[in-house]
């Protein structure tokens, strides 16, 4: 019971960053009906920014560890909006209304030129960094011996989540941003008759995903201590799994996908086999989708962006 | 172009490949007036409309739209957004175009989008809820619930748009169309599917747009008791050109006219013909 709990706290954490990039997918197919192969790289972006200013910050002799993490938090989310929304402008935006696939063999295109482009910029070694938040609470020891541990960086992660996915949703629901994104999602030609820029809804919707993406990217940072140039692309085509297994389009769906896809994986890797996480995490996506084509939330009454 | 007209169609001319939609078209529209373009289908009215609107860039020929202020826009060169925010012209469609998945009020919000975006200076003071932000989104709401409310559909404000029935989507497009404040209205057969007492509701509404809001109103509609009943000036199309103007009186006895709608369908002919009677 004790061990059935512990892998639950590292199952929603896992959960959580995979939730925060799934938001990505699932609002750009949402608004443009499209799959951003590129968010993936766009989140080990995130990562990479996160690194490099935690870097200079330190050299700076920049010690306060809650003022570090907010200006890494703010610089990251900052530069790889910036990284979403070139993506967008040069390989999406000309293409808009080309054929169906045209976008997506452009953005399977600029996932490679991110992760080369990141390779050759910062090297093929993974870079850790030390760990920053460090301790942790016992919640529960048993007689045997087996303590139950929730780590403050776990603590981290999950408030983070929470807080944006709160600050996310009443963005989207509240906002009149948020109500320009839903408008393009229903018909894009009635939103822009009605005077709203349509191309700068989908601008922002880009800008959104990738500052989400960049948190995850911090997260996973802070929660493992490295980045690679490579980790987008596992890390991507999870989170890809997470929406459609959610319900792509749906944004709690999306969420909800994350942690299912989270909690798959830990608990088969912890009751079964390491090596086989990836096969459980995606035999579930199939099995959900033959019952659930449209996901366990896609259903298309669901408010979506 | 003199102060009494909002919109100049000059020469409009309109080709797909070989077929010539819409071929030297001229008509005007006078402000604070509620002018008709009628016809047989495949006229090329909803041509004519994706034209103004910025659908279409025409072949040839003009669209001038004179301002209030005396600002002169010509609409041929707009498109997309710019249609709305800067000549201020809104359309319907001949088929709702509602968001179904958005409720009724958060319709006629977005319509309000153009005010709501200066207010928020360009998102930002939106997001940290700066009290002038405040106010105009409070307006906004204002003047979306007067709208509701002279449509009669003030109860169903919070109900998802697609889920109101069809009379009252139509009603609820022309409110949402009305809250983006337009100079010009376009309205592709408003009538379209609505019965008898509904349609008279809907003549009295468009009536009560150009009487309160002194909004110009550019109607398409094969609904003749409507069109007869509030139009001030008709214009009458037949396979892509103009086959006749005037006030409902002059067009309704004109024999191109009759004949026109004889040839076409002689149902229409009909409904044309015993209007006058």
């Amino acid at each position: 019971m004790d061990y059935f709990a512990q892998q639950l706290i590292n199952g929603l954490v896992l959960g959580s960053i995979y939730g925060l990039i799934a938001i990505g997918y699932t609002m750009v197919y949402g608004i443009v009906g499209m799959i951003n192969f590129a968010h993936g790289d766009i989140f080990m972006i995130g990562g990479f920014i996160a690194l490099i200013t935690f870097l200079i910050l330190i050299s700076f002799g920049l010690t306060a560890v809650p003022l570090i993490l907010l200006i890494v938090l703010l610089v990251s989310m900052a530069i790889t909006a910036l990284y979403g929304w070139t993506v967008e402008r040069i390989a999406y935006r000309p293409l808009r209304h080309s054929f169906r696939l045209a976008p997506m063999l452009s953005a399977i295109g600029m996932s490679f030129v991110l992760t080369n482009y990141s390779q050759v910029a910062q090297g093929a070694r993974v870079k850790p960094i030390p760990p920053l938040i460090t301790g942790g609470h016992t919640l529960h020891e048993s007689a045997d011996g087996f303590v139950i541990q929730l780590s403050n960086i776990q603590i981290v992660v999950v408030i983070t989540t929470v807080v944006l996915l709160a600050i996310f949703t009443w963005l989207v629901s509240r906002t009149r941003l948020g109500r320009d994104m839903r408008a393009c999602e229903q018909d894009q030609t009635m939103a822009a008759l009605l005077g709203v820029d349509v191309d700068r809804t989908i601008s922002m919707t880009f800008v959104i995903g990738a500052a989400l993406a960049a948190v995850a990217g911090l997260m996973y940072l802070l929660y493992y201590g490295l980045v690679d140039f490579f980790m987008g692309f596992v890390a991507g085509i999870k989170a890809f799994t997470a929406a459609v297994l959610g319900g792509i389009g749906s944004l709690p769906g999306a969420m909800l996908g994350g942690l299912a896809i989270g909690l798959i994986e830990t608990f088969w890797s912890a009751y079964f086999s390491v090596e086989y996480k990836d096969v459980a995490a995606f035999s579930i996506l199939i099995v959900v989708l033959i019952f659930l084509p449209t996901g366990l939330l896609g259903r298309p009454e669901v408010e979506k962006v | 172009m003199s102060g009494a007209k909002i919109l100049d169609v000059n020469q409009l001319t309109m080709r797909f490949g070989g077929i010539v939609a819409v071929q030297e078209l001229s008509f005007s529209a006078e402000r604070r007036k509620i002018t008709a373009l009628i016809g047989p289908n495949g006229a090329g009215k909803t041509t004519v409309f994706n034209c103004i609107t910025g659908f279409y860039k025409p072949t040839g020929g003009t669209i001038r739209l004179a301002h209030d202020d005396g600002k002169v826009i010509a609409l041929e060169r707009l498109n997309d957004f710019r249609i709305a925010k800067q000549a201020k012209v809104a359309r319907t469609f001949q088929n709702i175009r509602l968001f179904p998945g958005m409720t009724v009020l958060e319709n006629l919000m977005v319509a309000q989008h153009n005010m709501l975006m200066r207010a928020s200076g360009l998102t930002f003071l939106g997001l940290i809820g700066a009290p002038s932000y405040r106010s105009a989104e409070q307006s906004a709401i204002d003047l979306a619930t007067d709208w509701l409310k002279r449509v009669g559909l003030l109860d169903r404000a919070d109900d998802a748009a697609g889920n109101l029935a069809y009379g009252d989507q139509r009603r609820l497009e022309i409110a949402r169309a009305m809250c983006t404040e337009p100079a010009l209205l376009c309205l592709d057969e408003p009538a379209a599917g609505l019965n008898a007492r509904e349609s008279a509701a809907l003549s009295e509404l468009l009536l009560s747009i150009r009487g309160d809001q002194g909004t110009s109103i550019l109607l398409i509609e094969h609904d003749m008791s409507v069109v007869m009943e509030i139009s001030d000036q008709i214009v009458v199309m037949d396979h892509g050109v103009k086959i006749a103007e005037g006030t409902p009186r002059e067009v309704r006895d004109d024999p191109k006219v009759i004949a026109a709608y004889l040839g076409a369908d002689e149902e229409e002919a009909m409904a044309v013909m015993e209007s006058g009677s």
